[in-house]
């Protein structure tokens, strides 16, 4: 499918249309929520729900014998709950950690969803009547009517947030402040697990169990590495969420045999690769570069700080020295005329082209070695201002570090 | 009991101990969820070694899962390390992802892999006995019998012979590492148990349920010791009352024995939850109940001490007075003067006038100079 083609598809296609605006409308959601899951680290929570989850369905089937989605949700919605407030319960108690206790609920909920679901069927063998549909999701079953229900749920919650967004803010940054205010820190803490709650069983008929923890965590991994701000992370976060949505739906309605779900956790995954690698201030490639910038100006400064120390040696403080004499000084075999070349570029360094007669005697060898470097006045002023300051290195051992100690005179 | 039932039953077993003797050490060390991500990714390897081996039965998709699960545990403390994200959003960002390449490697040659995804997921330890392990002919018990005992015996062993490197990279990584134990070698050595654990115990209950075999007795183990012999002990008794109480469940109800399993950990976790002699939630409520009735008697008798020889003193220090002055209810009045009674501060006469003793006057003047 090409391109137009596809555009033309996502918007008059009647089955991509909505698998698309209900995959949007959930990675925003999530997105969103997911920021403060993250912040809090509570990343995983949403894997423990979202397993929790599947006892309420399977009881929500067997109690009303439907299996209309918000009945369905409603069921996971409960179990989900009671799982958040059974890891809270055995945190409480004070001697397991909180992912031991995550990790129980998830597995001990999920058996006995399995047990239920196998009972219900009077046999051993739960691959039938759509467990397959709960593990992975199934986005092509996904009516305008459940695109309604998430969008209308999607805005309570969002409007939610928006109302409490200071109390879920200082919940995030700073609790034992809030409670020093007097803020309702448990319920507060109740209602965004709850939000939580609610955005991820309404994500578990799209993409299913076991990605939907995806959806929480990797947008708002992704939005925090260019932002600082809570605004702009959830806001961002909420936009990747979408995309991801959007672009999953439409690359696996290109193709046969490509699930939904699958496809938008690997697209958010690579925002997430993109956004650790690229990102303006906290990104790798960006922190590489820096580093590397840093390195190279300690090393001219090493480097200036080594043609200080020759010049107070020598009668004539302007006398040039040869390459290969620094060579020694910093240790360094190469990079010293890079170093060289970028104090000459700030005015504290000279060269002179050496000893031409030797040269071309054949007595020295080499041609770029045989450039002779010397401080300037600039430089022994900013070499001495470096002293002063403790920025830069630290003198070698024998050479006088007290400013206005007694200097030969340029 | 037909012999089958027999067979299943010492699978469970097997499968159940295997899982937690490894999974003490996860709960100590709060890697418990990363069993979670080995026993996803898992897939992923099965699924690429499929591709290159064509063959289900071969033991090349063991250990291209058991690699994939180090691989898995390699990628999230890389992830960790880049300090952009924290440990458990690390994890939920690997393991989903590398799951979601496998799913899709699977859907696009659905054609010609019978790889059943649910399968890996849910397992099945009914089915297990039918796949036999033979050797010229003779019949010599079910194939995930005999990889679960190697694996159950590969961990004791593990267990038995790095028990000292252990347990010092758990308790004090610090320390371990200036003694020249590599902590960073043990911890890969002692996720490749894991992640060969939870590579042979899917195929009998599935990926998910792992979680709970490893992790849910150890945790009920915990709440019950301080000691790690100890926490082995249990944890391997827990989790081989939960494989035989699971599958009689099972049975009863015709249900899936795997599922049984796990509800049967997390019945025995609830247990230890409750029941735990000094942390347990019950054992906490009474200590609660126990300090504030004690608490209380302290405060009446401070009380009494206040108004004794005051003209009011026959008004004020009498049991029906209490509810009004102190807002305690009359049953709450009554249980603290009779435990104060009991403790020998006070004396209750028939009128209920209550009458400090030289002990009550002693103990209230001690705490009001504090």
């Amino acid at each position: 499918m090409s391109l137009p083609d596809l555009l033309h598809g996502l918007l008059f296609d009647f089955t991509l249309r909505t698998v698309a605006l209900g995959a949007a409308v959930l990675g925003a959601l999530a997105g969103a929520l997911g920021c403060f899951a993250v912040l809090r680290q509570q990343s995983l929570l949403g894997d423990a729900i979202s397993h929790a989850a599947l006892p309420g369905i399977v009881l929500a089937f067997v109690l009303t014998g439907s299996r209309a989605t918000p009945v369905l949700v409603l069921g996971a919605g409960i179990a989900g709950w009671i799982g958040t407030l059974a890891v809270m319960a055995i945190v409480r108690g004070g001697r397991l950690p909180e992912d031991t206790a995550l990790g129980i609920v998830l597995s001990v909920f999920f058996g006995f969803g399995m047990v239920l679901l196998t009972w219900v069927q009077g046999r051993p063998d739960a691959r039938q009547a759509g467990l397959d549909t709960f593990l992975f999701g199934q986005a092509a079953t996904v009516l305008p009517g459940d695109v309604a229900l998430v969008a209308g749920v999607g805005s309570v919650a969002g409007l939610i947030t928006i109302l409490f967004w200071k109390e879920f803010k200082l919940l995030t940054f700073d609790p034992d402040y809030a409670t020093a205010l007097g803020l309702p820190l448990r319920r507060v803490d109740f209602l965004l697990t709850g939000l939580l709650v609610v955005a991820i069983v309404l994500g578990l008929q799209m993409v299913g169990v076991v990605l939907m923890s995806a959806l929480v965590v990797a947008p708002a991994a992704a939005a925090r590495q260019w932002t600082d701000s809570l605004r702009t992370m959830v806001l961002l976060a909420a936009v990747i969420g979408a995309g991801a949505g959007v672009t999953g739906a439409a690359i696996s309605a290109t193709a046969r045999g490509v699930p939904t779900g699958p496809t938008i956790v690997l697209v958010a995954s690579a925002v997430v690769a993109f956004s650790l690698l690229a990102a303006p201030r906290r990104g790798l490639v960006a922190e590489m570069l820096r580093s590397a910038r840093v390195r190279r100006r300690i090393r001219a400064d090493a480097m200036l700080m080594d043609l200080y120390a020759l010049s107070r040696q020598h009668v004539e403080p302007g006398h040039p020295h040869p390459v290969a004499t620094l060579q020694a000084m910093s240790g360094r075999e190469r990079g010293v005329s890079a170093s060289l070349r970028s104090l000459e570029a700030r005015g504290w360094a000279v060269h002179t082209e050496g000893d031409r007669a030797e040269h071309a005697a054949g007595r020295l060898p080499g041609a770029s070695s045989d450039r002779h470097w010397a401080i300037t006045e600039a430089g022994r002023i900013r070499a001495r201002q470096l002293l002063e300051t403790g920025v830069g290195p630290r003198p070698g051992p024998g050479e006088p570090a007290e400013p206005g100690s007694p200097e030969v005179p340029a | 009991m037909t012999a089958m039932d027999l067979e299943v039953q010492i699978m469970a077993v097997v499968v159940a101990v295997a899982c937690a003797l490894p999974g003490c050490f996860l709960v100590l060390r709060r890697m418990a969820l990363l069993s979670d991500a080995i026993s996803h990714s898992i897939l992923l390897g099965i699924v690429l070694a499929f591709f290159w081996v064509r063959d289900l039965a071969s033991p090349v998709l063991i250990l291209a899962a058991a690699v994939t699960g180090v691989v898995t545990v390699a990628l999230v403390e890389a992830l960790h390390a880049t300090r952009r994200v924290k440990e458990d959003a690390a994890i939920a960002l690997v393991f989903p992802a590398l799951f979601s390449v496998a799913v899709l490697l699977i859907a696009r040659h659905a054609g010609d892999v019978h790889l059943d995804v649910d399968a890996v997921l849910l397992g099945e330890l009914a089915f297990a006995p039918l796949r036999r392990f033979s050797w010229n002919g003779v019949d010599l018990g079910p194939k995930t019998l005999w990889v679960m005992g190697a694996i159950l015996l590969l961990n004791a062993a593990f267990l038995g012979l790095f028990y000292k490197e252990l347990k010092l990279s758990t308790f004090d990584r610090g320390l371990s590492a200036a003694l020249g134990f590599s902590p960073a070698v043990v911890q890969y050595a002692f996720m490749s148990t894991v992640s060969v654990t939870a590579v042979g115990a899917f195929d009998a209950v599935g990926s998910i349920l792992v979680v709970a075999l490893m992790i849910a007795p150890p945790a009920a183990a915990r709440l019950l010791t301080h000691r790690l012999p100890l926490l082995l002990l249990l944890s391997a008794v827990f989790a081989a009352a939960s494989a035989l109480l699971g599958f009689q469940v099972a049975l009863w109800l015709d249900a899936s024995i795997a599922g049984c399993m796990a509800v049967a950990t997390g019945v025995l976790f609830t247990g230890a939850l409750l029941l735990a002699p000094d942390r347990g939630v019950l054992a906490r409520l009474v200590v609660r109940r126990r300090q504030r009735v004690e608490f209380a008697g302290l405060m009446l008798s401070i009380h009494l001490l206040n108004h004794e020889g005051t003209p009011r003193a026959p008004e004020e220090n009498r049991l029906g007075h209490l509810p009004e002055h102190l807002r305690w209810s009359d049953d709450f009045a009554l249980r603290v003067a009779r435990h104060a009674e009991r403790e020998g501060l006070l004396t209750r006469s028939g009128d209920g006038r209550l009458d400090l003793t030289p002990l009550g006057r002693e103990a209230a003047r001690h705490l009001m100079v504090r």
